[in-house]
């Protein structure tokens, strides 16, 4: 990497440049978002089979909601996998220029 | 036993013998010990985190579930699959680009106190001893029936591998025991599942109408109410599924196997893929034994259901694919001991010796000797204590050992990365609360007591109603965090903008990884 910049990189510098507090920001906003929506949806599936019996109702054949909701669970993990990877891989080209703006600073 | 089982046998012990035998030269450094060096690529991580999450607990455990309880036991699939989620958008990264060996590392890359790392390294032991009894307990049982040995033994024997796989292969050889293990039992998956689905004319809407009458459960047995019958109580059980595997340290070590940031996400993406596709097989092993095998037969061979997925194997394939199925379970039980030894040994190696008595004034060659002593130490400890615990509910084992990591590690772990103010006060008590209200509160259950002499450890009114705390114990580990960091004056900003800048760019990762 970058030689001797990486062994004294000054992080308050860093952390006080515009594009990094942005990126943090959008970063932060984009994970919790998204967490707080998938942790509902799955905390959605005990509270609704524990208390109510709006998915005990057969569906297809003898094939009940609840398998439906759940199989919406698997591909809402699968789906968001890898919208996280998509995401960060444009987040990490960000952090790169962030990276590349400090050292152009330093020199 | 016949001669089949015991080629198998030979031959995956052989073969994982093998891999320890190539691994050990190429394990010299203490980065070699518990990280494998780093080296591992995205597939290789993937698989390996696989490995480690299809213990016997996921394999023989689900699938008996779901043979006995139907979808009540299939909570435990959705659950553990929506963690890889919380693992993977909260804490992988972050852990990478923070991190060295252990848990304890990337939360003193912020907070240098040694009480901080006492305190990481005590949750880490305590979460790996109780999940280590659990798999030694559940290895005992399962192979004193497959073998015809005493318990005392089967558990001796289990010890000792993986105490050799540990000593002389380090983390190499662990996470290629690891994949070749995960392989192997995806394999024997889906040609159970497939044999399966056969009997059911390849159609899943006659499985699921043929299984509506199979059971004594009836239509019941394809809804949810047949074992969970307290809500709270449920959501609480997932709530310590979901949050738990984010603070497990031998699933947390996996993210210091790979170079960088990049490759942690991609290993996460291939476990989710082999674990989810496992996970949905859960279900052809869950029906397929509770109509091909019978709940009768499956509860004689193991009160738990542990046996039903072997049992299956054995009606629809017979010996061959019985031994198979026997011997890929022995192996992902040893590969999932040998991973939580590593856990404990970095913990009590590295964080206790390493960084807290000798101040990290510790030569390469002395870690690596530290490394190994750990490791000899933690199979000792945990050998001893599954001795003692043959009667213990293993079930309840795996629950506790959730509920202490998603209590205590994981509020520590989003406060650390996340939180400014966050300081070492809130670091320290945080961990407190949460492993001392998990332990509490749990001793406390209906797990512990029951008023039934015999249903559970001891006879008495549960002072506390739900059998697994989480609901209760992860709001006390974040308000615990929470009160501790305001009652302290104690801050430092600049300390926290160095661990964000790390934590969102990996800028030092080169420094630290090696």
């Amino acid at each position: 990497m970058a030689g001797n910049i990486r062994e004294n990189i000054n992080y308050d510098k860093i952390a006080e440049m515009e594009s990094f507090k942005q990126l943090t920001k959008k970063k932060n906003n984009f994970l919790w978002t998204l967490t707080a929506i998938f942790l509902a949806a799955y905390l959605l599936l005990p509270i609704l089979t524990s208390f109510t019996e709006i998915l005990h109702h057969k569906a297809v054949g003898e094939i009940t909601w609840v398998w439906f909701y759940s199989a919406g669970l698997f591909i809402m993990t699968w789906g968001l996998a890898h919208l996280y990877v998509a995401k960060a891989n444009s987040f990490d080209k960000e952090a790169k220029a962030i990276i590349e703006e400090y050292e152009r600073g330093v020199n | 036993m016949s001669i089949t089982a015991i080629i198998m046998f030979v031959a995956i012990v052989g073969l994982t013998l093998v891999i320890t035998w190539w691994a050990s030269r190429r394990t010299s450094s203490a980065s070699d010990f518990y990280t494998a060096g780093g080296g591992l690529s995205g597939w290789q991580n993937g698989l390996a985190i696989s490995g480690d999450y299809l213990s016997a607990a996921s394999f023989l455990g689900i699938a008996g579930s779901i043979a006995l309880a139907g979808f009540d036991g299939f909570f435990f699939s959705l659950g553990y699959l929506v963690a890889y989620l919380v693992v993977l958008y909260i804490v992988a990264e972050p852990l990478r680009n923070l991190g060295k060996f252990t848990l304890a590392d990337m939360i003193s890359a912020r907070f240098d106190a040694k009480k901080v790392r006492g305190t990481a390294a005590l949750s880490s032991i305590v979460i790996v001893l109780f999940y280590m009894i659990a798999q030694l307990v559940g290895a005992g049982a399962l192979i004193q029936l497959l073998l015809g040995i005493d318990y005392w033994v089967a558990v001796l024997l289990v010890g000792f591998m993986m105490t050799v796989y540990v000593l002389f292969g380090g983390m190499t050889a662990t996470s290629w025991v690891q994949i070749i293990k995960a392989c192997l039992l995806m394999l024997g998956t889906v040609i159970i599942s497939f044999l399966v689905l056969a009997k059911f004319d390849f159609n899943i809407l006659t499985m699921f109408s043929e299984m509506a009458t199979k059971t004594e459960a009836g239509a019941a047995y394809l809804n949810p109410g047949l074992k969970y019958t307290n809500g709270i109580d449920t959501i609480s059980m997932l709530i310590a599924l979901v949050l738990g595997t984010a603070g497990l340290p031998h699933i947390l070590m996996r993210f210091f196997t790979v170079k960088d940031a990049q490759t942690a996400r991609s290993s996460v993406i291939w476990a989710t893929w082999i674990v989810g596709i496992f996970y949905v097989l859960t279900i052809f092993l869950g029906f397929g034994a509770a109509a091909f095998v019978g709940k009768e037969e499956i509860v004689a061979a193991n009160a738990a259901g542990n046996m039903a997925a072997p049992l299956l194997a054995q009606a629809l394939g017979g010996d061959i694919l019985f031994s198979f199925v026997c011997a890929v379970a022995f192996a992902t039980i040893l590969a999932v001991v040998a991973g939580l030894v590593l856990s404990g040994a970095s913990a009590l190696s590295h964080d206790i010796y390493g960084q807290i008595i000798k101040k990290g004034k510790v030569s390469e060659k002395e870690q690596v000797v530290a490394a190994r002593v750990g490791s000899i130490i933690i199979s000792v400890v945990s050998i001893i204590l599954a001795l003692g615990a043959q009667s213990l509910n293993v079930a309840f084992l795996v629950s506790l050992a959730f509920c202490i990591a998603a209590s205590a590690n994981l509020p520590v772990i989003i406060y650390t990365i996340y939180w400014k103010r966050f300081n070492t006060n809130g670091a320290v008590v945080g961990m407190l609360t949460g492993l001392i209200s998990a332990l509490v509160l749990v001793a406390l259950s209906p797990n512990v007591w029951n008023p039934v002499e015999g249903a559970a450890i001891f006879v008495g009114e549960a002072l506390f109603p739900l059998g697994n705390p989480a609901i209760v114990s992860v709001p006390l580990g974040f308000i615990g965090g929470w009160i501790g960091t305001i009652l302290s004056k104690e801050t430092d900003e600049a300390k926290y903008r160095e661990v964000d800048v790390k934590a969102q760019t990996g800028i030092s990762v080169q420094d630290v990884s090696h």
